[in-house]
């Protein structure tokens, strides 16, 4: 490049220009601020910033000087149209997060004086408290408090007369900075009371995240199966219910065109459930963008800002966005619905015409085989799934039209969404009420956090029957084809299934990465679920059952008080006197002081002391030996040998001045 | 009533006074050396930090509002980290002492250089200011060092010139707070005069008889041997006569002395301050020349001698005239 284009770049004439190291710390800041966000922004939008921030490191590295209008300004409407381009709007935290990283990067462009240093630095601050608005994830937190260190090290470099520091040292200060102030921010943390609710609507995520959706149809399930992050993690205060019975409801199935699965409008009435015992336990959900709060089977209230619809499925009363914990009461023994009106039987029944004849003529064999028995019309088709030489596979046959008749009658292979799609069709085709249910079965028990894990690929799908008598009975028609879809996993299943072992030798790495998830589990409880219900239960330990917003602004305010003293304590801490001579010499001056004998300032010690022999003629024995050794050990040698000083310690320790009888 | 008003204004400010002497502006001037201590630390927030401040106060409302604590963790690290910056701030200046002002010399209207000797105590200090005169400067110290800051300061008239009051103050270390403390040292300059522009040169030394050193020839300086062809008149007979050889008395050799005699007496058709600069003015060209001068003054007489030291002593004794 010739220095004709540097000659673009100009600086006004009479600016202080910055320091090259102030310089060299706000490019690293706004890099830092860069990479954080890098995972979220679209890889085109991250490399366009890292070559804009390299030139103008590059550039000013070269000759001072900043950008002209000409350029910065296209540039910034290039910024703007290219992230309304992508994300539809300009508003929202994804745009939002694009445009603000966009603008730190573009005013480093302009950036010449300490002024502009300063408003960068703090304009880099807040960006990059918006990283942790796509992600609360410890390893997240913990990265992005590291990212103020630069911030904080350029503010610091701005300052005039510094002993010079090489580059990387520059951020030791800045994290002994931040070390000392986290005892008084993680205070801060939890005394600052939470909103109850936002003051302003939070803006919708764009972002698309694999979960459970409210439909189901051949094939969906596969990427989920294969998806080994976390869906949520569950704490129960009595110990988890046994595998078995850790079926987790999210959507109830009810209508089925053939090919897909999908729910209904449901009521707002949850039907009649009769139960012995329930259980109650927390659920730390990970964002979804939906609205479904799964539970475990079957929920019996909903927590708050969520309803439990008719099927007793929870659905939160806006999309999860963060993490959201709530707290369910479930019964595990229950009887749901023991009475079938007409309308929920009909829909109970439905089927589209035309579609699987062969299962429609399997099942009215059943029909007439068991007549009134619908049970074992169950059994039936369980003993079907069971010895009629189906498999467990997560990579099935396609299949056709009728999907139901070529997997029952062709392919024989499938998981659970097949299995429970066949089962359902049949029980239906047969008369007997049935539905699907989606959810999650299984997870992982955590014993050192004491919580149970439970992954995407722990998505499954089962049905329910209504049995006159017994109300919704769940049948897993999955179980009956592999055992160790349910007590093991779908991974062990598929992996069973095909005689495979390679599952096996990788055990040990799930299971350390499952040991290894109590510290996120104790993050998200400890951190990100610590909202405003929480916060109210601060103070129950010390009988206060309800923690206000009064009580908690005192508290903070009391607190913010005490560690200002702890800080005092420290910034008045002075290290001691190092000279013991001086030392010695004051402590005499005090108390000759107290007697009324005050050193005047600017006075020499030997006028001083004669003055006090005058003052306290009865002591004159005492200090004329004491102002001829402090003459001879401060004025005869370079150093006070160590013998004589320490009595004249002594000395002055033992003197005790007589007030003077007038 | 309007008594009672002024009465208490005046017992306030002199509460003030007592409590925050540094605050109020009244502290009675000092004697060196000053070390700041908090008594006389004060320290409010900069404009960063205002700005710093709002921003918290933008990120904080931003985090609560969407339930974001990972946000609000944040938040709160970086408020307390700006919060632990004020006392480092106050530590930076607490324990700082002034310990001497050493003073340059300056005629009337041009700028004095002063070097303030700061000692930086148990820790090291960086990013410190010294305003004064409408000056600053930044200086850096390490710990158990002194350092001396080069201030100037603007000279009206000669005479004793009182200090100024003087402020130290930093920003350190993130530029958020402004700690700052106010010295007063008792303590006045002495500012020379300033010389004339033009005028006579002072009565040459050689138009005085009284100071014209020439060979008198009976002003005894020494007792020699006799060499051959000594006039026989210098013999020193008596002396010759305890001694082996004849003894010869050698006399001063005449010498052509170039000195300036400066008197105040001598200017009296002059006002005094008239006199002063012309005497100043003198002063400095025997300096400029290298040529021994005397001065006499009313109250003082000062004798030969040249060099700076010498210079300095006479403007000294000019300075102070009344």
């Amino acid at each position: 490049m010739s220095d004709g284009v540097f000659g673009l770049f100009r600086r006004k004439r009479d600016e202080a220009p910055l320091d090259a190291r102030v310089f060299d710390l706000l490019c690293l800041t706004a890099a830092v601020v860069l990479v954080l966000h890098a995972t979220h922004l679209p890889p085109w939008l991250d490399a366009a910033l890292i070559a804009v921030l390299a030139l103008r490191w590059w550039q000013r590295r070269r000759k001072p000087g900043r950008a002209p209008i000409y350029l910065k300004l296209p540039l910034v409407v290039l910024l703007a149209a290219t992230v309304i381009f992508h994300y539809g709007n300009i508003f929202g935290r994804e745009p939002g997060s694009a445009l603000a990283v966009g603008l730190l990067v573009l005013k480093l462009l302009e950036t010449e004086t300490a002024r502009d240093a300063k408003v960068t630095v703090a304009f880099a601050c807040f960006t990059l408290m918006a990283a942790l608005l796509s992600d609360q994830g410890m390893v997240a937190t913990f990265v992005v408090a590291l990212g103020l260190l630069p911030a904080i090290a350029t503010l610091r470099a701005l300052q005039p007369a510094r002993l010079p520091i090489s580059l990387p040292r520059e951020l030791l200060p800045a994290l002994g900075l931040l070390a000392a102030a986290l005892p008084l921010s993680l205070l801060a943390f939890v005394l600052v009371p939470r909103l109850e609710s936002p003051l302003w609507g939070a803006p919708p995520s764009g972002q698309a995240r694999t979960g459970l959706s409210d439909g189901m149809s051949p094939g969906d399930f596969v990427d989920l199966l294969t998806d080994d992050h976390p869906a949520l993690r569950a704490s129960f205060d009595q110990g988890p219910p046994v595998p078995a019975e850790r079926y987790f409801r999210a959507y109830v199935m009810w209508q089925y065109d053939g090919r897909r699965w999908s729910t209904l409008p449901t009521g707002r009435q949850p039907v009649p459930v009769e139960y012995r015992d329930s259980i109650t336990y927390r659920i730390a959900l990970e964002p979804t963008n939906q609205r479904t709060l799964p539970a475990l089977d079957v929920p019996l209230s909903a927590p708050a800002r969520a309803i439990l619809d008719s099927d007793h499925a929870i659905s939160s009363l806006k999309p999860v966005q963060d993490q959201l914990t709530y707290e369910v009461r479930s019964a595990l023994s229950y009887r749901l619905q023991s009475k079938l009106d007409d309308v929920t039987r009909r829909r109970a029944l439905q089927l589209p015409a035309g579609f699987n004849p062969r299962a429609q003529e399997l099942a009215g064999q059943w029909r007439r085989t068991f007549v009134e028995r619908d049970d074992l019309i169950v059994k039936a088709a369980l003993a079907l799934f069971h010895d009629g030489g189906f498999s467990y596979t997560l990579a099935p046959a396609p299949l056709g039209r009728d999907a139901v008749d070529d997997f029952l009658f062709a392919t024989h292979e499938g998981f659970c969404e097949h299995y429970a799609s066949a089962f359902t069709v049949l029980m239906r085709a047969a008369g007997v009420p049935a539905r699907v249910v989606t959810g999650y079965q299984g997870g992982y028990w955590n014993k050192l956090g004491q919580y149970l894990l439970v992954r995407q690929s722990d998505a499954h799908a089962w049905s329910e029957v209504w049995l006159d008598g017994r109300g919704w009975v769940r049948v897993d028609p999955t179980a009956a084809v592999r055992p160790e879809r349910v007590s093991l996993g779908a991974a062990a299943a598929a992996a069973a299934s095909a005689g495979q072992s390679e599952w096996k030798g990788a055990a040990w790495l799930r299971d350390l990465r499952n040991r290894w998830d109590v510290v996120n589990h104790w993050w998200s409880e400890g951190v990100i679920g610590f909202d405003a219900l929480r916060q109210r239960g601060l103070l129950t330990p010390f009988g206060v059952r309800n923690t206000d917003t009064t009580t908690l602004s005192v508290l903070l305010a009391a607190s913010s008080v005490a560690f200002a003293l702890l800080g005092l304590l420290w910034a008045l801490w002075r290290r001691r006197d190092e000279d013991p001579l001086r030392a010695a010499l004051r402590t005499l001056e005090r108390k000759l002081a107290k007697a009324g004998v005050a050193r005047r300032s600017g006075e020499g010690p030997q006028h001083y002391l004669q003055r006090a022999a005058r003052a306290l003629p009865g002591q004159r024995a005492q200090l004329d030996p004491l102002m001829r050794s402090y003459l001879d050990l401060r004025y005869a040698h370079q150093t006070p040998p160590p013998e004589p000083l320490r009595r004249f310690r002594r000395a002055v320790r033992d003197f005790r001045p007589r007030h003077v009888v007038k | 009533m309007a008594m009672g008003v002024a009465d208490t204004y005046r017992r306030f400010q002199q509460w003030a006074e007592r409590r925050l002497p540094a605050l109020t502006r009244y502290r009675r001037p000092e004697n060196l050396p000053i070390e700041l201590h908090r008594r006389r630390i004060y320290i409010v927030p900069s404009g960063l930090g205002a700005a710093f401040g709002v921003l918290l106060v933008v990120m904080l409302a931003g985090a609560l509002n969407y339930a974001n604590n990972s946000a609000l963790l944040l938040t709160c690290l970086l408020a307390a980290s700006c919060s632990a910056s004020m006392l480092v701030a106050f530590r930076a200046l607490d324990g700082l002492r002034l310990s001497a002002i050493q003073a340059g010399h300056a005629i009337a209207g041009e700028r004095l250089t002063l070097q303030l000797h700061v000692d930086a105590g148990v820790r090291l200090r960086q990013a410190i200011r010294v305003d004064m005169d409408g000056q600053t400067h930044a200086f850096a110290v390490r710990a158990h060092q002194q350092f001396a800051v080069e201030v100037s300061l603007q000279t009206e008239q000669r005479g004793w010139q009182t200090l100024p009051r003087i402020q130290l103050w930093t920003s350190w270390p993130l530029g958020l707070f402004r700690a700052w403390s106010w010295l007063y040292p008792d303590m006045a300059v002495l500012v020379w005069p300033r010389p004339e522009a033009g005028g006579p040169p002072p009565r040459s030394p050689t138009d005085d008889p009284t100071h014209q050193r020439l060979h008198h020839g009976d002003d005894l300086a020494s007792l020699r041997d006799y060499r051959a062809g000594d006039p026989q008149r210098r013999i020193a007979w008596k002396a010759s006569a305890r001694h082996e050889g004849l003894l010869v008395k050698d006399f001063e050799q005449p010498r052509p002395r170039l000195e300036w005699r400066l008197d105040w007496r001598d200017l009296k058709h002059l006002d005094s301050e008239s006199r002063i600069s012309r005497l100043a003015r003198w002063l400095g060209e025997a300096e400029a020349r290298g040529v021994p001068s005397s001065l006499w003054l009313p109250g003082e007489e000062i004798g030969h001698g040249a060099g700076p030291a010498h210079y300095a002593r006479c403007m000294n004794a000019l300075a102070k005239l009344p």
